[in-house]
């Protein structure tokens, strides 16, 4: 039972790593985008202004991040920042999404 | 008599058929202590709803970002006064539904207060940190009161509220103070500064006999409170541990403390970084229990007689409210109005309350008593809700 389960593991995070590689440079599908631009305006918008001018948060006009690179940003908005009141997103958003949400930031 | 009222009916058919809004001609008389602005916050605009019919009386556009604005009244009730995210603040006529002034008055702001007599607005500032001052009859401006910290950096501005003897009451988020300014000369602001209250308070308010400024921190569990008939004992902190050390789970939307109405001697209060709402006793300033809610609470506004308490939740709870039953501190209904319920707020004498369904665009209104909804209202992502009954109320 142990054993199965540990090789059950393995198989899953090899399938993660392969999956996940290939996943990453697709973005996401068009419902999601439309989905993860309305969680950026209104949600995100709510700390950092709905014009990401900054509000309690921090701005995320595509200037003022343009010193930080994607995976700060990207592991910023998963996994949130201690000592902030910016929340860990992973529970709902994937990393293709939290990279799309990055590249919307850096107006691309 | 029944025939002529008949036919005016069918004359006046057409005419009232071809608006989008159900308008009076424009020379009729009316008050305005029924009425209400509904903020439209990616539209950058104000609807003024008359609340009796209910119906739409006139939409306000070139308002600026509208994130988070909110407003304020003249002590008539005639003018709104709205805080833009931009730091924008504009003055709205509510009888003729125009902007009557308006000024950019910084680079980002959070909100405001009007003075005790009504003569000066206070428009909070992130960018930069600190207070300014305006002449409410003509919006020019009349002092600032930089936000500026024991560490002898700028600190963005929360929680400004009035509070007792006229004084304008604020937090210091980077700095974690709170300050106090006498505003009777508003070009020679008189200010207190309490250092140290806690870490990162995030919203500040008056209860609503204007004597207790209360700042809730985010970056602790904890209360800053000062007593404003005896500011010389200083803030004072309580429920400090209120999240007996747990991990606190994480905020998707920061919560508010307006209308954190007292019900007789309790308050309810959400609690941060927890799907809880505190039960305070406004006379010991102590927790006296805690219930259990469906999210993050970010908005717990109490019925005006003190029987009820609604709660709206952060996402991705943001599409149900709770109603807490005060004597007996048990949710007596969950509703699920839509996604992405931002306010809620009621009349005067608490018949009806209103919610703001952002993503439905819609202003549902329910009857509180028997918890049911009586009509909806179109609203382009709505916000902020603010009824005129605002004007007479210290802290709002």
């Amino acid at each position: 039972m142990r054993r199965d389960s540990s090789w059950s593991e393995a198989t899953l995070i090899a399938f993660l790593l392969l999956g996940g590689a290939a996943a990453a440079d697709e973005p996401p599908p068009a419902l999601r985008q439309r989905e993860l631009r309305h969680l950026l305006d209104h949600d995100c918008g709510s700390c950092h202004g709905l014009t990401r001018r900054g509000g309690l948060g921090p701005a995320l006009s595509a200037s003022a991040l343009a010193d930080r690179d994607d995976d700060f940003l990207i592991d910023t908005i998963l996994f949130g920042r201690r000592g902030t009141p910016m929340p860990p997103w992973a529970t709902e958003l994937s990393r293709v999404d939290a990279r799309f949400l990055v590249e919307m930031l850096r107006g691309r | 008599m029944k025939r002529r009222t008949l036919i005016a009916g069918a004359l006046g058919a057409p005419l009232v058929a071809g608006r989008a809004v159900a308008s009076p001609p424009a020379d009729a008389l009316r008050g305005t202590g029924d009425l209400a602005l509904v903020i439209e916050r990616a539209a950058g605009r104000a609807l003024v709803f008359e609340t009796t019919t209910p119906a739409m009386l006139h939409r306000v556009d070139g308002l600026g970002d509208m994130s988070h604005a909110s407003a304020v009244f003249s002590r008539d009730a005639r003018y709104a006064f709205v805080f833009g995210r931009d730091g924008g603040l504009s003055k709205i006529d509510l009888l003729r539904g125009t902007l009557v002034a308006r000024v950019v008055q910084s680079g980002n702001s959070i909100g405001g207060a009007i003075s005790q007599d009504g003569r000066v607005v206070a428009v909070s500032n992130y960018d930069p940190g600190g207070v300014r001052l305006f002449d409410a009859a003509t919006l020019a401006p009349l002092g600032d009161i930089p936000a500026i910290g024991a560490d002898g950096t700028r600190s963005k501005v929360v929680g400004l509220v009035d509070a007792a003897d006229g004084l304008l009451c604020f937090a210091l988020y980077d700095a974690g103070e709170i300050w106090t300014a006498d505003i009777a000369d508003p070009r020679a602001p008189k200010v207190m500064r309490y250092r140290d209250v806690g870490r990162l308070p995030y919203d500040g308010i008056a209860t609503p006999d204007g004597r207790f400024y209360v700042a809730a921190l985010f970056g602790e569990d904890g209360v800053a409170l000062l007593d404003l008939w005896s500011p010389e004992r200083g803030v004072r902190r309580i429920l400090d541990g209120y999240g007996r050390g747990e991990e606190p789970l994480p905020v998707y939307k920061m919560p508010h403390l307006e209308g954190w109405a007292s019900v007789g001697p309790y308050g309810f209060l959400p609690a941060v970084g927890r799907h809880e709402i505190l039960v305070v006793s406004l006379e010991a300033w102590r927790e006296v229990d805690r219930i259990a809610v469906h999210g993050q609470p970010v908005f717990a506004i109490a019925r005006p007689d003190g029987r009820q308490v609604w709660v709206n939740f952060a996402h991705p709870h943001n599409d149900v409210v709770q109603v807490i039953d005060v004597p007996s501190r048990r949710i007596v209904a969950t509703l699920r109005p839509g996604r992405a319920v931002l306010h809620m707020e009621f009349a005067p004498r608490g018949e009806q309350v209103w919610l703001s369904v952002r993503d439905a665009d819609r202003i549902d209104v329910y009857d509180p008593r028997r918890l049911e909804r009586l009509t909806s209202l179109p609203a382009e992502k709505p916000s902020g809700i603010f009824f005129t009954a605002r004007a007479g109320r210290v802290g709002y």
